[in-house]
């Protein structure tokens, strides 16, 4: 496990990230910091609006203009992403670093054949335009789409939703990366299709050796797939650690909270859904010391001041002044 | 430390909508360019009879095509009479018809787009076809055809307006109907037993009035462009009344002795519809962006 | 495919069978006898009822509106009373010159429009794109008819750089595109700034989508981008524009051809608009209604040919 660690793909630390709107500076990523070891799976969870796509976009460096990075790094073999120029950004697009989109009805192009564009996409590679149409009906057969060689002259509108996603990822494999991020893939996906991209995924994953940027809100997928997890609020990390850690012995009351309203994870009958009460905050105007205070069923005196990343476990961490009551307790 | 203590929550004055939107158009030099044209055009041509310094029909003994001097600001046409004097009582005639008839085929549209948008589908199918028939014809050639048939006055050139504009009127009117429509609110109204005038009175109505008006506003220029065109082409406000488009036509005969009439004529037309467009664009970007694509 | 064809015509022939029924009542409603409004107050009691039999204006309203549709169906419009010859030739003679006018007008407005809409798109906010919005504004905004007249005044009466009337020497192909361009540039200057508003705005919003956002996430080039992924989504509603555009350029190409004294459809119709020669205006007006409807109908088989999701579609 620690040799993971050093030997990580991905690393980002203390990354803080404003959006500048005419309403104020919107301080939507606050102190982020995650490591992602070679081969592994990892997990990012939280609400909607929690900042997980916005901490993505950040690693692809597609974000919007009026996005501006004030603090931080994303180490990715080891260099600083944030300090690449454009084109060496692009250079690692679709090449080391590739991803797959959460709404696979809007992200294909719909007037361009699926082959057309899968073999824009290997515009790195030295190949004949035979060998790139071979290679793009090769990935296609194997993310399993049947007739994929005469499918390449099809068009996006002409596939179902969960093909649509097979593709996607066909297309994010095909220049057989290091990193591959998955933006909630399957969240615009039913139960079925969502089972059958996440066990694609997986043994997609064990064949290619690259590792995973998993983000959801759904946690039974996180449970299924990744072998780690980052549980975002409100643009901080709350807690991270495995996947073994993190969802038997959640140590920042955020997590509790979210494990228990999972749907995926009642059992019991129940009359009422049980929710998380209250709001995210606002992310121009941030409440006093730990964000999830307002919300906070267990918060005391001290939650009033920022709360540090608190060890919880061997590689297990969480922004919660309670883990500090119970170690000097 | 104290714990109790709460953050303490100022909400500043949120200042009306109105402010806003005058603040906005402050803010876009082309509306506030706009804005004031507009208010000038408006005040001289309510003035025009007062600021006119020559009666603009009375056909004068003076020199003839003269070009401008002291006495004659913009020169004289080709009857010897005052361009200046003709300008300024030509925008009467102008704003008067694009005022009279927009305000007919806003009306006229609002109703006819409510009647397809809210009654039975064959009516909205009647009335889409007739809108689409209207829109085939060239607004010239429909001009020219009913010039034809029924003769020119200022009250042909309003009916030609009118029919060709209550097109854009009722489509929009109509796609706004059709959207509030099935709204939830609606639909329980109606199972309340809420009847069809009350709901177009208290909840339709209110709700696409503001996009038509700005689209009235965006249509001035377009009507006063109608207007001078017939007039320019002889079919329009009758001679020796002066619409701009008159004094361009009177003045392209003698184009190549004097360009004076042409340049007198056409350089209030071109400011009028560049202001009255400037503000309605403005107008349109703070209150209703979407109805770019509509319109 | 053959259904959506069928269907347009339909459609088409709908509207050009409501167009000139309401040409016909409107001509109906008139107080007075049209043969007498046709010939003058002077003319014969004679003479008059000649002109009605041979315009059939003694038959009932309804039976004139079919058998003019009959006729209409055999490519006969009917005689042109003052020049004593079909319409259907005179409307065909005129026509060319209409269509030349039209096509290079809109040719020349989509070649810069489009680039300059793209332009904008990319570098949004930016000065030229502000600078090139206001112009866009003012050439739509400022009349037709004016910037004809001022085309002429500037670039033929003072310059001199370019001939002022007619459509130049017979078989002359240099003179008479020499005739052509200060009428196609006056007619088209306005388009551009429309094309070019329209290109800049749904560029914006094809940029925005998410498949925009896939194609950069794969490193393609920017350039590549623009050119190959977004321009051909985004100039879908243009072409349906232009395709209705089309038919309201004949409303410019009227006063185009009348300032520069081009014959045309627009000078016909206006000629006869004065001598009140109706069968010849009906014609005018059957002709442009249907250049109209062809016209919108092309534009949408481009944009299915453009648009796969449009195709399978049809």
């Amino acid at each position: 496990m620690p040799a993971d660690k050093h030997d990580g793909i991905l690393q980002i630390r203390d990354l803080s990230l404003a959006f500048r709107t005419p309403a104020g500076r919107l301080k939507v990523l606050r102190d982020i910091s995650l490591d992602l070891g070679r081969g592994r799976i990892l997990g990012i969870v939280g609400e909607s609006g929690c900042g997980k796509s916005t901490l993505i976009s950040t690693v692809m460096r597609l974000l919007p203009a009026n996005a501006e990075v004030t603090h931080g790094e994303i180490l990715f073999n080891g260099n600083d992403l944030l300090r690449k120029s454009e084109a060496e950004m692009r250079a690692l697009r679709g090449g080391r670093i590739s991803m797959v989109f959460q709404d696979p009805m809007t992200s294909l192009n719909p007037v361009l054949s699926i082959g057309r564009q899968m073999i824009d996409i290997q515009h790195r590679e030295r190949r004949s335009l035979r060998e790139k149409r071979e290679r793009a009906a090769d990935m296609l057969a194997r993310v399993g789409i049947p007739d994929a060689t005469s499918r390449l002259s099809a068009y996006p509108h002409q596939f179902s939703g969960g093909m649509r996603q097979r593709i996607a990822i066909a297309m994010a494999l095909m220049a057989e990366p290091d990193l591959l991020i998955a933006d909630e893939p399957t969240t615009a996906l039913d139960a079925t299709l969502e089972v059958q991209i996440v066990g694609l995924l997986e043994r997609l994953q064990e064949d290619f050796g690259c590792s995973i940027i998993f983000v959801t809100h759904h946690l039974g997928v996180v449970a299924e797939l990744c072998q780690d997890v980052v549980v975002m609020y409100a643009g901080e990390v709350a807690e991270s650690g495995s996947v073994r850690d993190v969802f038997h012995r959640p140590a920042h009351p955020y997590t509790e909270m979210l494990l228990r309203s999972d749907p995926g994870r009642i059992h019991e009958r129940t009359r009422q859904l049980p929710t998380i009460p209250g709001e995210i905050p606002s992310l121009i105007d941030l409440p006093e010391g730990c964000v999830f205070r307002p919300r906070c069923p267990k918060a005391f005196d001290r939650c009033f001041v920022a709360p540090p990343a608190y060890e919880a476990g061997h590689d297990h961490h969480a922004t919660c002044h309670l883990l500090a009551r119970e170690t000097v307790a | 430390m104290a714990a109790t203590e709460t953050t303490p929550i100022t909400k500043p004055r949120l200042p009306g909508s109105f402010e806003i939107a005058f603040r906005l158009l402050l803010a876009n030099p082309l509306g506030l360019f706009g804005l004031c044209a507009v208010v000038l055009i408006v005040l001289t041509v309510i003035l025009a009879p007062w600021l006119a310094p020559y009666d603009p029909i009375r056909i004068m003994v003076g020199p003839r095509l003269a070009p401008p001097s002291l006495d004659h600001f913009l020169g004289t046409d080709q009857l010897g009479r005052d361009v200046f004097s003709r300008v300024l009582v030509g925008g009467r005639i102008a704003l008067l018809v694009a005022l009279a008839s927009i305000g007919a085929a806003l009306t006229l549209g609002l109703a006819l787009g409510l009647a397809a948008g809210f009654g039975p589908r064959w009516l909205d199918n009647a009335i889409m076809l007739l809108f689409d028939t209207v829109r085939s014809f060239p607004v010239v050639i429909f001009g020219l055809a009913t010039v034809t048939v029924v003769g020119p006055s200022l009250a042909t050139i309003i009916f030609i307006v009118v029919v060709t504009s209550i097109p854009t009127f009722g489509r929009v009117a109509r796609t706004q109907t059709m959207a509030i429509r099935n709204d939830e609110f609606i639909v329980a109204e109606t199972a309340m037993g809420a009847g069809a005038p009350r709901i177009v009175a208290v909840h339709i109505l209110p709700n696409i009035i503001g996009p038509l008006l700005i689209l009235a506003s965006m249509d001035i220029p377009v009507v006063i462009t109608i207007e001078a065109g017939l007039s320019f082409l002889g079919v329009g406000v009758p001679p020796p009344a002066p619409s701009w488009g008159s004094i361009l036509s009177d003045g392209f005969s003698y184009i190549r002795n004097t360009p004076w009439p042409v340049i007198a004529g056409g350089i209030p037309l071109i400011l009028t519809t560049l202001a009255f467009t400037f503000l309605g664009e403005a107008l349109r970007d703070i209150f209703d962006p979407k109805l770019r694509k509509d319109a | 495919m053959w259904l959506y064809l069928v269907r347009r015509m339909v459609l088409a022939i709908a509207i050009v069978a409501v167009a000139v029924t309401l040409l016909f009542t409107m001509i109906h409603m008139v107080p007075g006898d049209p043969a007498t409004i046709m010939l003058g107050p002077r003319a014969t009691p004679e003479l008059r009822e000649a002109l009605r039999l041979r315009l059939g204006l003694d038959e009932p309203f309804v039976v004139q509106v079919g058998s003019f549709f009959l006729s209409v169906l055999t490519g006969d419009l009917g005689i042109d009373i003052v020049r004593d010859q079909p319409v259907a030739d005179i409307v065909l003679r005129q026509l060319p010159y209409t269509v030349a006018l039209v096509l290079s007008a809109i040719g020349w407005a989509t070649l810069v429009g489009i680039p300059l809409g793209c332009f904008s798109a990319i570098r949004r906010n930016s000065l030229a794109d502000k600078l090139i919005a206001v112009l866009s504004v003012s050439f739509i905004a400022i009349p037709y008819f004016v910037i004809s007249i001022y085309t002429l005044l500037i670039f033929a009466v003072m310059l001199q750089w370019f001939p002022a009337i007619g459509v130049g020497e017979q078989g002359d192909i240099g003179s008479q595109i020499r005739h052509l361009v200060l009428p196609a540039f006056a007619v088209g200057i306005s388009w551009v700034g429309y094309i070019a508003r329209m290109v800049r705005a749904s560029m914006l919003e094809v940029l925005g989508e998410s498949h925009v956002r896939t194609a950069r996430a794969f490193g393609l080039s920017e350039w590549r981008i623009t050119f190959r992924y977004a321009l051909p989504i985004a100039v879908l509603p243009t072409v349906t524009i232009l395709g209705v555009g089309i038919g309201y350029l004949i409303s410019s190409a009227v006063f185009a051809e009348i300032v520069f004294s081009r014959p045309g459809i627009g000078s016909l119709i206006y000629e006869a608009v004065g001598q009140r020669n109706y069968p010849v205006v009906m014609g005018g007006v059957l002709i442009t209604t249907v250049l109209f409807v062809v016209s919108t109908t092309i534009a949408d088989l481009v944009n299915a040919a453009l648009d796969p999701r449009i195709r399978e579609k049809l």
